[in-house]
């Protein structure tokens, strides 16, 4: 009695009922493909999540002013929550404060910041109100994270001379300048001609904002023609590296609170958000989500485990009495525990596999925007519980059938 | 004197517990000679069919001993037990007994499998037994499109085909109608002309007339021993038909 006699029984005891172990087979493999879908859509939404904090820009700190101090931060209780009069806008000399090297030894740019928004914007005969004009330094680009896909970026000359230059985004291109190139051409903002020497990489759109309805230009050329010399909007700093940030985060605290004379270093006039926070905290919400579809799925797992111990047992049941007739013919107990094993193993492999094969093709289309991203471990554990629960739930059924004496499985009707 | 085929000393067996307690067998003792042909003939609840289950090592006898080719059945294990039944007893049921859904053929290589026999053996040996029980035509057949005879006949063939050194046969003929009793009757005549060592149960006295010997049992114990014909010699009804 070999195991390839084995096979070939319980393959024949599968075969007999058709509809059953294919129904059974059915359970097991929805259980492990929605195990396998649903941790590869809670991966894939997790990194698009980070993907997109990323495009905001690597390592950088970003300061505007907060005029209810207290309004957005988690002040002691019974803080001023108040308006403050005595707050202090972001200024120039704010920034320019933070590039002391000596100081803030781990900042590498600053970039200050002011936007217009809603900018209607004029080339010939087509208008676009630009959602969102920012006029800032060139390191603005870099800490960003906007690189330009065609063009120029402007330089320093550009910002000391406050040339009237700007890079557009891909929304401001199409809208204003359809198929031809923008490069070159000028372009009225509020009445004011600007050059256009770039376009800015299409960054697609988060939301409902459109990521790409956006121009820079130089600071102080936006200042002079549309915003005027008065407080910045924000303050974009760049750290050294991604180990540098908090560091630099202490040091823009530090001068910040100085310089606008911060006595109670929770509720300070400015907001300053670190995107490495921002990413960690976010990481965390999604795996927690990962771990809730996990969840959701590991109970269809079992669920699919229940339903093959159910027809095991049933199976078991039914044919006693081929079991008494095996034993009375000299079937040993291992090949009647044999049979029946393999019988809930194949059911639980064939499953399993077709469920990997299923998840495998769904996994590659996008579902609700989201991209999968197949979790080999979770292919090793989905199978590796299916397998497994065919083994243990299978097993019991098997064994009580092999333990019968063959008088009593024989009289079983 | 060789050692007997069988060999059964005080076997009893009782079931259920205090007010319940049935004495299906109550001190049986028997000897069975290689080539032998017995019927056992009592009346339902005569014990006879405990008695063929204990034979069969289906059943466990409560107290006593039995042996066959001089092995003690008690005193094997389970794995051993299994072999025995495997390679040392054939039994024929009342009910058939094959397993639905597969062939003849498949039913009949069965015990083969179990006692590990090449594929290509196996075949050639239950073609050859089913030749013998007169179906080779309807190997490929499965049990539900046979009739209750030659369900039978493969039942007997799946009995035959380890070549046993034993063949217990429980009312082979209680379900079956006259032509198909005959026929059964005939094959198992024929095997016991060729030596093989047969012990019947029935309740009827035209089957019983087959046999060299018949044995009457009577509330689990042994009444009457009756020789109708010497061991060594053909079956009654052989004899018979060749005058």
């Amino acid at each position: 009695m070999n195991q390839i006699e084995i096979l070939r029984f319980a393959l024949r005891g599968l075969l007999a009922n058709k509809l059953r172990s294919a129904l059974t087979t059915l359970g097991i493999l929805i259980g492990v493909a929605a195990v396998i879908m649903l941790v590869a859509i809670g991966e894939g939404s997790s990194r698009s999540i980070q993907q997109n904090i990323q495009r905001l820009g690597a390592n950088t700190l970003t300061i505007s002013p907060s005029f209810s101090g207290g309004g957005g931060q988690r002040g002691p209780s019974g803080g001023n929550t108040g308006p403050r009069t005595q707050a202090r806008q972001l200024s120039l000399a704010d920034a320019r404060a933070l590039t002391d090297k000596t100081l803030a030894p781990s900042v590498k740019s600053v970039s200050p910041v002011v936007t217009v928004s809603a900018a209607q914007a004029v080339y010939g005969a087509a208008s676009h109100p630009i959602a969102q004009l920012v006029g800032t330094y060139p390191s603005y680009f870099e800490a960003v994270n906007k690189p330009v896909a065609k063009g120029a970026y402007f330089y320093n000359d550009d910002v000391l001379a406050a040339r009237k230059v700007m890079v557009i985004g891909q929304t401001v291109a199409d809208e204003l300048f359809g198929a031809t190139d923008p490069i070159g051409r000028q372009v009225s903002v509020k009445g004011v001609p600007f050059t256009v020497v770039g376009v800015l990489k299409a960054a697609g759109s988060s939301g409902a904002q459109d990521a790409d309805d956006v121009a820079v230009a130089p600071l102080p050329a936006v200042q002079q023609s549309l915003s005027g010399f008065g407080s910045l909007n924000q303050i974009v700093v760049q750290a050294t590296g991604a180990e540098t940030t908090s560091a630099a985060q202490a040091e823009v605290t530090a001068i910040l609170n100085q310089r606008h004379g911060i006595t109670n270093p929770n509720n300070p006039d400015y907001r300053l958000l670190n995107q490495a926070t921002l990413q960690e905290t976010v990481s965390e919400a999604t795996g927690t989500f990962t771990v809730l579809l996990a969840a959701v799925a590991a109970i269809s797992l079992l669920v699919g485990g229940i339903g093959i111990t159910n027809i095991m047992l049933v199976t078991v049941t039914e044919r006693t009495r081929e079991i008494g007739i095996r034993k009375a013919l000299g079937a040993p107990r291992s090949a009647i525990l044999g049979q029946f094993l393999m019988e809930a193993t194949l059911l639980s492999l064939v499953g399993g596999l077709s469920g990997v094969l299923v998840a495998f093709a769904g996994t590659r289309f996008s579902i609700a925007g989201i991209e999968p991203v197949l979790v080999p471990s979770s292919v090793v554990l989905a199978l590796g519980v299916s397998v497994g629960i065919g083994l243990f739930f299978g097993g019991y059924p098997a064994n009580r059938a092999a333990k019968l004496r063959p008088i009593e499985a024989l009289r079983h009707e | 004197m060789t050692v007997p085929v069988l060999r059964v000393r005080n076997l009893v067996k009782e079931y259920g517990e205090g007010e319940a307690k049935v004495r299906a067998l109550r001190g049986v003792s028997l000897d069975v000679e290689q080539g032998d042909y017995v019927a056992i003939m009592g009346a339902s609840g005569s014990g006879k069919s405990t008695l063929m289950n204990i034979l069969g090592c289906l059943d466990v006898p409560t107290s006593g001993t039995y042996e066959i080719d001089g092995t003690d059945v008690g005193r094997l294990d389970e794995h051993q037990l299994a072999v025995l039944r495997n390679r040392r007893v054939g039994f024929v049921f009342q009910a058939f007994n094959l397993i639905p859904r597969m062939s003849a053929l498949a039913n009949v290589e069965l015990p083969l499998v179990y006692g590990g026999v090449a594929p290509a053996e196996r075949r050639a040996r239950a073609l050859a037994a089913l030749e013998r029980v007169g179906l080779a035509g309807r190997v490929h057949h499965e049990p539900n499109r046979l009739s209750g005879g030659q369900q039978q006949r493969v039942a007997v063939a799946r009995a035959l085909v380890t070549a046993p050194a034993l063949l217990l046969a429980d009312e082979p003929t209680g379900n079956l109608d006259t032509a198909s009793t005959a026929d059964v009757l005939q094959i198992l005549d024929g095997l016991s002309a060729s030596g093989r060592t047969i012990v019947l149960i029935t309740h009827e006295d035209d089957v019983a007339a087959h046999a060299k010997r018949v044995i009457r049992l009577v509330d689990g114990e042994i009444v009457d021993d009756r020789r109708q014909a010497p061991v060594d010699g053909p079956p009654p009804r052989l004899v018979e038909a060749a005058r």
